[in-house]
């Protein structure tokens, strides 16, 4: 899939005005609330008609407005799960799921009803309406009832916004499975940082109604200045890994990563599984020797590649391990007892336990294929 | 006792072309009812004000007066009523379809009134939602908007049904008081004081007119309890 986007929008006082292209499967519009983010979505839906620019899918211009196209939303077939699920409230959760299914040509029918079932756990809500639903339950029915018009794109807007921690826990392997087997490419929008790095493929980053960084996350959720300016304090790293073994006794999962191994609290995934996992640079500690006699059970060796003072008394130590970047915020004061520069050599000390639920994802790609690269390795 | 009960049978042409005629202008009066409502919800356009003050005036006008102009416009020799009479066959004038048309003229305002406040109570993220998932604004119209302003459509409904029942100044203003064909319950009402001994039959028609309205009332509390029911509570 390809989607390009173009588009100055006035909303009173508020400009918005991006520009991007991305082909990934999962494309997350990451940014702080009121950034513009759900405008950027409602423009792409068709819900608000941008007064200047151009939106293409696929080749296929929605939104031109030199060329006077506006393609109306019901003719978009781009999906739409709304921060607030908006389900019918006088229609069953069968009536709610089938709406769209109606409207759409039985040529581009591409998934049905059981499959959608199966894949978001909803068989037993068929008769309730959704007065009686959860709010998980809802958000489900909601992404089940944008699949089943076989969109060629699908928007989901702050689907776990309302939800409690517990609930979102339900509803992330959904999002991850959608994103690999579903074959809809998605765009995902979230200001939560952990939420962006366990799912996105690409990301877009937007600050006060502008798109600021377009790549992928590895690269962009990793940029200090970036991510600082977002203003969750939340500056780290992002690594890709493969589930390499599975240890019973201690509950424990080591990961490969061409920085080293990593071990992590279980997780249930199959060996080769690819992962990602986010590193938090406030979990990260260094150590200028080789550590003896710490809790700690993961030590990767690395060379210090930058040294940022993000305040008076903070360093954000950028490291290179083996062609991973990492990033340790140090105080400046343990900075200068270590005699930290440029190009020392060092050791990164991360905790296990750092690398909790939150901070860890299946990765983007598992399908047969990927087991199968790793498995020739 | 007996004598309160027993109908006469111009009394009981009385009631049923009563209801007859109340049927007939509420049902008439829905589909108009339904679109100017959602015009004037809605719908930006200009006059739209002059619109929402014809809707309204027979609220406000004496009765007499709305039937004074309904004859104007609607009689044999007015503007509308001599085209309606040579181009469809519709006759208004002294006809009980007359008086439906003063009866629906008159409770059309409260109508739209209930219709239109039901339409701007829609959540329209509703309307987007159903927009995104391929239905054009028919549908959503047919499938969204409908179903979700159905208590108030009801409700309006009973009230012109209730007004119907009870008009009387633009009725016989326009049609006149012609037992079997124009003289609904409150103009016979009317006759029976006028004459001497009429108290009895007044009396009558007066507890006919009080038990109508009463089921009127309990079968809208029973339609609007169950529409709800069916549309949001569980």
């Amino acid at each position: 899939m390809s989607l390009s986007l173009d588009v100055t929008h006035r909303l009173g006082s508020f400009l918005l005005d991006g520009r991007f292209v991305s082909e990934g499967r999962l494309t997350a519009f990451f940014g702080r609330s009121g950034a513009g983010k759900t405008s950027l979505v409602n423009i792409i839906a068709g819900i608000v008609r941008p007064q200047r620019g151009r939106i293409v899918l696929d080749g296929r211009p929605l939104v031109d407005t030199e060329q006077g196209i506006f393609v109306p939303r019901y003719r978009r077939r781009v999906g739409y799960v709304f921060q607030e699920g908006r389900l019918f409230p006088h229609l069953t959760v069968r009536q709610n799921l089938l709406f769209g299914r109606w409207f759409t040509p039985k040529a581009e029918r591409q998934i049905g009803l059981d499959q959608v079932l199966d894949l978001l756990g909803i068989g037993h809500l068929l008769d309730r309406r959704p007065g009686a639903l959860s709010g998980g339950e809802k958000q489900r029915v909601a992404i089940g009832r944008a699949l089943l018009t076989s969109p060629r794109l699908l928007l989901l807007d702050e689907p776990l916004a309302s939800l409690d921690d517990t609930r979102k826990d339900d509803i992330l392997p959904f999002i991850e499975l959608l994103r690999d087997q579903a074959e809809v490419p998605i765009v995902y929008v979230s200001h939560s940082l952990a939420e962006v790095a366990r799912l996105a493929t690409t990301v877009v980053m937007i600050e006060d109604g502008r798109i600021v960084a377009v790549g992928a996350p590895t690269d962009v959720l990793g940029r200090r200045e970036l991510i600082a300016s977002h203003g969750t304090a939340e500056t780290g790293a992002l690594i890709e890994a493969v589930v390499a073994e599975h240890d019973h006794s201690f509950g424990l999962t080591a990961l490969r990563s061409t920085a080293g191994s990593l071990l992590a609290p279980r997780l249930d995934l199959p060996i080769g599984t690819p992962v990602r996992l986010r590193i938090r640079a406030r979990d990260v500690m260094i150590a200028t020797t080789r550590p003896d006699g710490l809790s700690a059970l993961n030590v990767l060796p690395g060379r210090v590649v930058a040294l940022d003072e993000a305040d008076e008394s903070l360093v954000e130590v950028g490291l290179d391990c083996d062609g991973v970047r990492l990033a340790a915020r140090l105080t400046r004061k343990s900075v200068d007892a270590l005699g930290l520069q440029l190009g020392r050599e060092v050791y990164a000390v991360i905790k296990s336990v750092a690398l909790d639920r939150d901070a860890l994802g299946r990765a983007p790609g598992f399908a047969a294929d990927a087991t199968a690269h790793y498995g020739r390795h | 006792m007996n004598d309160l009960l027993n109908l006469s049978p111009e009394e009981w042409t009385a009631v049923r072309l009563s209801i007859r005629v109340a049927t007939v202008a509420m049902l008439a009066s829905v589909p108009i009812g339904i679109v100017v409502a959602y015009l004037l919800a809605r719908v930006r356009f200009p006059g739209k004000a002059i619109l929402n003050g014809i809707v309204l005036l027979p609220l406000i006008l004496p009765p007499v007066v709305t039937g004074y102009l309904l004859l104007l416009a609607f009689g044999r020799r007015g503007f509308a009523g001599a085209f309606l009479a040579e181009h469809f066959g519709i006759v208004f004038s002294f006809r009980w379809t007359g008086a439906a048309l003063a009866c629906g003229v008159m409770g059309f305002p409260l109508l739209v009134r209930s219709i239109r406040l039901s339409i701007e109570a829609v959540d329209r993220r509703l309307e987007e939602a159903a927009g995104t998932l391929g239905a054009n604004p028919l549908w959503v119209f047919l499938f969204v908007t409908l179903p979700l302003i159905l208590p108030g459509i009801i409700a309006g409904m009973i009230l012109c049904f209730a007004k119907a029942m009870g008009e009387f100044g633009a009725t016989i203003t326009f049609v006149s008081n012609i037992p079997g064909e124009t003289q609904t319950l409150p103009s016979a009402i009317y006759t029976f004081t006028q004459i001497p001994g009429g108290e009895m039959g007044a009396m009558r028609l007066t507890l006919v007119s009080i038990a109508i309205s009463m089921a009127a009332l309990i079968v809208s509390e029973l339609m609007a309890r169950r529409v709800g029911q069916r549309l949001w509570f569980e």
